[in-house]
């Protein structure tokens, strides 16, 4: 076996799990330890799978092929090269986190632990199947069916408004697979022409892409293009994310900006990029302006808004700006850079995303204006926000600057214009972070989550109480942020081991692209 | 320019420089409430014990011979994808050792003060971790042998700065004021940042060796355009025109942290990563006339702003807005003025050091009063404070023989000797601010150590009375060599142009003003001339009469221009915040109202207006499906547009 079987492996564990932990609806706690096993269980499977990859070998490795409709021609082929490996261990260290994070979450009535750990579990596994999948149509389904989990995860145990968040996500998603399945048609029809008999094979495609015509490849690069464009979401494709961002659980949440978000970056680099090279450097421009303009309206807006999960997703708009723009700009620097953002951001987002929802629980309010002043009453949570704070506007020694650094860096040769805008757009990132800060920690004590006013109107709480009221982290909480610090500065000190996974392959796609670098030479790969 | 030789002996072991802070503000930070016993302690050995290992490589240094005064250290590799290549690499050449000694010595007698200063914080112990990371971060900046590792160094200094401005957490306006540093120093990070991509996208690289190597590479366009993205960069990080704001602001973290900031460490990168880039700046006049602009503005606008302060640390925070003018002024004059630039900072480091402990010794013994107006008469009660910080002003103003004399000076005949009307206007603007600078100053020892005591009949704000009293000698001590140098270094460093010679394999040979429009000989004399009509007009305005409590109002339109700081922060507020606010507010509604009505608007108007009503309680699934092909329709067509025309 070679290794096909430990994708296979961990593609069905968290869907068995799953299966297993559903029904147990009467043994919460049970329930919730089986489900943190399972995914402990999985980031074991994960190491495994980074210990058998061999960067710089096979451009995709791990695989595994199996027939499964004939007809189509279509198989079920699972393998993986080095940016997607990085995204499933990105996947396998975030869900047991977000899993210990929402050990106490409040759930709405009626609804039980069993059926929200489950469902984490089966949208573990379909983010894996779609990271792992080398079959277009294979891909394809796990693209479509991971909303089914993420619906209800939002829709049942979200916020007030989860239903209309939920509808929201869905809708915009499922129209964007719909468009996306006619180009993965359409492409079945050119293979046919191409290749004697239609196939959904990624290696087979990719080797035909350079002989479609430039004007189906920009037909079939858009259907691909706008599913990935909703799911990223590049401007002004974003409005759903706010809206399922703020009503998700916050577990949940995490999962769905760090995690899932990313399955439409990795889709541009590859579906986009390899499968229809032509139309991928003719559109670009196009890309890139979206990008910028993404990363400047995205910190704006983060900058003006009052309710703290909101500020959330659309400080992760910005962000994505700047996947985007590592990805299109077309050296093995931007896109490494990109690829390593992904990482970065799902780790610096997320960790911010919980210690939010750490606030929230306490304040039982989501306006930022409700709190003031927490560092005095909780220094260690202030700490925690912090420091995703600085993650997040990538300073130095934190694992932001190194990505984000390779994206400008890497996008200013064939860039520079693109590259000055973005550029600017660290001043607002430390705006918005700083900004946010200041107002929830600094400051005297203040605001009506803290006072403890938000919840019994008029009640005049003595001191001593509202310090019982806002309690610092607990040991679980502390469990949970640690190992995302650790992560934070390990990531930025010492990114080299990450990046030697990531270069070859991004090197590939490069070359796929039929481009060099713009500086070095070579493609590298 | 010397060679690059890899570090070998001694010098080995010289990341411990920057591992021992490090690892004490980890320890300090991570290590909690456990630590807060010893805490302090700790902060001052990590600190002292690199300065004593920056002395022994110093000592070292002068054994060797000028061609091997130039060593890199090379760490492992930070992050590397194809061409380029990040490491983590020190390099020691004398501007660097220079520097360790600067950062570390002054760095570590503020550190031994704060032991006293900061005795009644209870949370001292994570007092000594941020300065501790502020070293860490400082000597990452000097030491590093790229652009890219002095860019951590340069951030890491700005969250420093961040933490320890905004110490006092809970007072508003020390919170804006870190957040207003930390901003104000990256827009400067941006130009800095800006500078790395222009020369990687030129030369393929980010080692300094190699970019000074092969700076002739360079167009000229590109060469200006990497100098004055650089000169941003030093803008922000040294408090520079039109990027002065923050530095006055800063003054709301306690005063040990304005001493660090303004002496030791942070406001002196600016000047370092222009003398650093020499041989840059060495084949771009338009980029040095920039520099040596920014600097004669700066240094103007920080001496008539600090003549208007009543605020004993506002004044001493304009003075080295000012001060770092002349130093970039004197870098921006290219070889005739790198090492008198660097002079300056030295010399600097230790006066404006003294004067900041100093009034925080004042501060100590007045209930942390910062009023000049609420002082006077405290020269007898404070003795040691009062003689102490006498040698930091007597230095600043350039009393003859003093530090200042020698390394100010210097920067006022290079200037004159730029030559033609530029010599006359960069001169004659320095030498005019060395008179506003011994008014300024003057005005503040009149105010604080002489006359009437005006305390004795005013309560502080919580209705004590003022007792003012001696420092205990945690404090006084450190002054002590710092006042030593304000007296001596001047001479020290200028007497056979011994800084010079020591900086020369880092910047080249002092070259000598060549096109003076006067005799050279004149501008000490002038100096001196000018200083005294300073201290006489101060003496006249404020040493004959008593000092009223209140200040004056109104006043004439240059004072209330030079009280409202000549308006930076009000056009920064008309020209970027309040625009900035309406803007983020409307691009809120207009999303929430805009981007996503519109979807939903189309939606509606796709399946009918009468509904709309209705579809917000059951028509989701339609409103979105249409809404969405619309949004997927605009796009493809944008697409469309983009790749066929």
């Amino acid at each position: 076996m070679s290794g096909g079987g430990l994708l296979l492996a961990m593609l069905l564990l968290p869907l068995v799990g799953a299966a297993l932990v559903a029904p147990m609806r009467t043994a919460p706690r049970a329930a919730k330890a089986t489900a943190l096993a399972l995914s402990l269980v999985e980031l074991v499977l994960a190491g495994l799978a980074w210990a058998a990859y061999r960067p710089g070998g096979e451009r995709l490795q791990l695989t595994l092929s199996v027939p499964w409709i004939p007809a189509f021609g279509t198989r079920f082929a699972l393998g993986v090269d080095g940016i997607a490996l990085v995204m499933i261990a990105l996947t396998a260290v975030l869900v047991p986190i977000v899993m210990g994070s929402s050990w106490a979450e409040k759930l709405p009535e009626g609804r039980t632990p069993a059926g929200f750990y489950a469902l984490l579990l089966a949208t573990q596994s379909m983010l894996i199947g779609a990271f792992a999948a080398t079959d277009v149509f294979l891909f394809y389904l796990f693209f479509e069916v991971m909303l089914v989990p993420m619906y209800f995860l939002i829709g049942r145990f979200g916020g007030p408004r989860r239903q209309y968040a939920a509808v929201k996500f869905f809708l915009y998603s499922l129209l964007g697979g719909l468009v996306m399945l006619a180009s993965v048609i359409g492409l079945f029809v050119v293979s046919s022409a191409r290749l004697g008999r239609g196939s959904f094979d990624w290696a087979s495609l990719e080797r035909i892409a350079e002989s479609i015509p430039a004007g189906t490849q920009v037909w079939l690069f858009l259907g691909f293009f706008v599913a990935f464009a909703i799911k990223a979401p590049l401007v002004p494709l974003h409005t759903w994310l706010p809206d399922a961002g703020a009503e998700a659980p916050v577990g949940v949440g995490v999962l769905l900006v760090g995690v899932m978000d990313k399955v439409g970056i990795y889709g541009f680099l590859r579906y986009c990029l390899p499968l229809f090279p032509s139309a991928s450097r003719s559109l670009a421009p196009l890309v890139l302006a979206l990008a910028v303009a993404g990363i400047i309206y995205g910190a704006l807006l983060a900058v003006g808004q009052s309710d703290l999960k909101r500020f959330v997703a659309y400080t992760s708009v910005a962000h994505f700006g700047f996947i985007a723009l590592g990805t299109f700009a077309f050296s093995t620097q931007a896109q490494a850079g990109a690829v390593l953002y992904m990482i970065n951001h799902g780790i610096s987002t997320g960790m911010l995303f919980l210690v939010v929802g750490m606030l929230i629980a306490r304040g039982g309010s989501r306006l930022i204006g409700d709190y003031g002043g927490v560092a005095a009453l909780a220094p260690l949570l202030a700490g925690m926000m912090l420091v995703a704070g600085l993650s997040l506007l990538a300073l130095p020694g934190t694992n932001s600057f190194v990505s984000e650094f390779l994206v400008l860096i890497g996008s200013f040769p064939r860039q520079p214009a693109y590259t000055v805008l973005a550029t600017a757009g660290i001043i607002l990132a430390a705006l918005y972070v700083l900004w946010v800060y200041q107002q929830v920690m600094h400051g005297p004590v203040r605001g009506a989550a803290v006072l403890g006013t938000s919840q019994a109107p008029g009640a005049a709480a003595a001191p001593q109480r509202q310090r019982a009221r806002f309690p610092d982290l607990s040991a679980r909480e502390v469990v949970v942020l640690v190992p995302l610090v650790a992560l934070i500065l390990l990531l930025g000190l010492f990114p080299q081991p990450v990046l030697n996974v990531i270069n070859p392959s991004v090197g590939a796609t490069l070359s796929e692209l039929g481009l060099t670098d713009p500086v070095g030479g070579q493609g590298g790969g | 320019m010397a060679e690059v030789l890899p570090a070998e002996g001694i010098a080995q072991h010289a990341w411990l420089l920057v591992v021992l802070p490090a690892v004490g503000a980890l320890v300090l930070l991570a290590g909690g409430r456990r630590t807060n016993a010893w805490g302090h302690l700790l902060g001052c050995a990590t600190v002292l014990t690199s300065f004593g290992y920056g002395v022994l490589l110093v000592a070292h240094w002068v054994g060797l011979d000028a061609t091997q005064r130039t060593q890199e250290l090379r760490g492992g590799t930070w992050f590397t994808v194809n061409a380029l290549q990040v490491d983590y690499g020190l390099r020691l050449d004398p501007l660097s050792l220079a520097f360790v000694l600067l950062i570390t010595g002054v760095g570590g007698l503020i550190h031994v003060y704060s032991i006293g200063y900061m005795a009644r914080d209870p949370s001292r112990r994570r007092f000594f971790g941020y300065f501790n990371l502020f070293i860490a971060a400082m000597l990452i900046l000097v030491l590093a042998d790229n652009f890219v590792t002095l860019y951590l160094g340069w951030e890491g200094v700005g969250l420093a700065s961040y933490l320890l401005i905004g110490w006092y957490q809970d007072r508003p306006s020390a919170a804006t004021a870190a957040k207003k540093a930390f901003l104000m120093n990256r827009v400067g990070d941006v130009g800095l940042a800006l500078a790395i991509f222009v020369i990687w996208r030129s030369l393929g690289t980010v080692q300094f060796s190699e970019v000074f190597a092969r700076a002739g590479e360079f167009s000229g366009p590109t060469l200006l355009a990497i100098t004055l993205l650089l000169l941003l960069g030093a803008c922000g990080k040294s408090g520079q025109f039109p990027l002065q704001a923050w530095l006055p602001d800063a003054m709301e973290g306690p005063t040990p942290v304005s001493a660090l900031i303004h002496a030791a460490t942070m406001v002196t990168a600016g000047v370092y990563l222009i003398a650093r880039c020499n041989p840059l700046y060495n084949l771009s006049p338009g980029g040095r006339l920039a520099v040596a602009a920014v600097g004669a503005i700066t240094l103007l606008i920080g001496s008539i702003i600090g003549c208007a302060y009543d605020d004993i640390k506002k004044v001493l925070a304009y003075s080295t807005v000012s001060q770092i003018g002349y130093m970039i002024l004197a870098v921006g004059l290219g070889p005739a003025g790198y090492a008198l630039g660097i002079a300056h900072l030295l010399t600097h480091g230790f006066f404006k050091a003294v004067l900041f402990l100093g009034a925080g010794s004042v501060m100590h013994a007045m209930h942390d009063e910062v009023n000049m107006r609420r002082m006077g008469g405290l020269a007898r009660l404070l003795p040691l404070t009062f003689a102490l910080f006498s040698t930091g002003y007597l230095a600043l103003i350039g009393f003859p023989f003093l530090s200042g004399y020698y390394s100010k000076d210097a920067i006022i005949e290079a200037a004159f000797g730029a030559g033609g009307a530029q010599g006359w206007v960069l001169g004659g603007t320095a030498l005019v601010a060395a008179g506003l600078t011994a008014f300024y100053m003057t005005r503040l020892m009149l105010m604080t150590f002489f006359g009437e005591r005006r305390w004795q009949d005013l309560r502080t704000t919580d209705g004590k009375e003022y007792h003012p009293h001696e420092c205990p000698p945690v404090m006084w001590l450190p002054m002590v060599p710092l006042a030593i140098g304000s007296l001596a270094a001047g001479f020290f460093f200028a007497s056979g142009e011994r800084l010079a010679r020591w900086l020369e394999p880092s910047l080249g040979p002092l070259v000598p003003a060549e096109a003076a429009a006067f005799p050279v000989a004149l501008v000490p004399v002038l100096t001196v001339v000018v200083s005294t009509v300073g201290v006489l007009l101060a003496w006249w305005f404020i040493g004959r009469a008593p000092v009223p409590v209140r200040r004056p109002e109104p006043v004439s339109l240059p004072v209330a221009a030079a009280r409202a700081d000549l308006y930076a922060n009000a056009i920064n507020e008309a020209l970027i915040a309040r625009p900035g606010t309406w803007l983020t507010r409307a691009l809120v509604f207009l999303d929430n109202k805009g981007i996503d009505g519109l979807v939903n608007g189309a939606a509606a108007a796709l399946s009918g207006a009468s509904s709309r009503l209705r579809l917000l309680q059951t028509g989701f699934v339609r409103s979105y499906a249409l809404g969405m092909l619309g949004g997927g329709i605009i796009v493809i067509a944008l697409l469309l547009v983009v790749s066929y025309s």
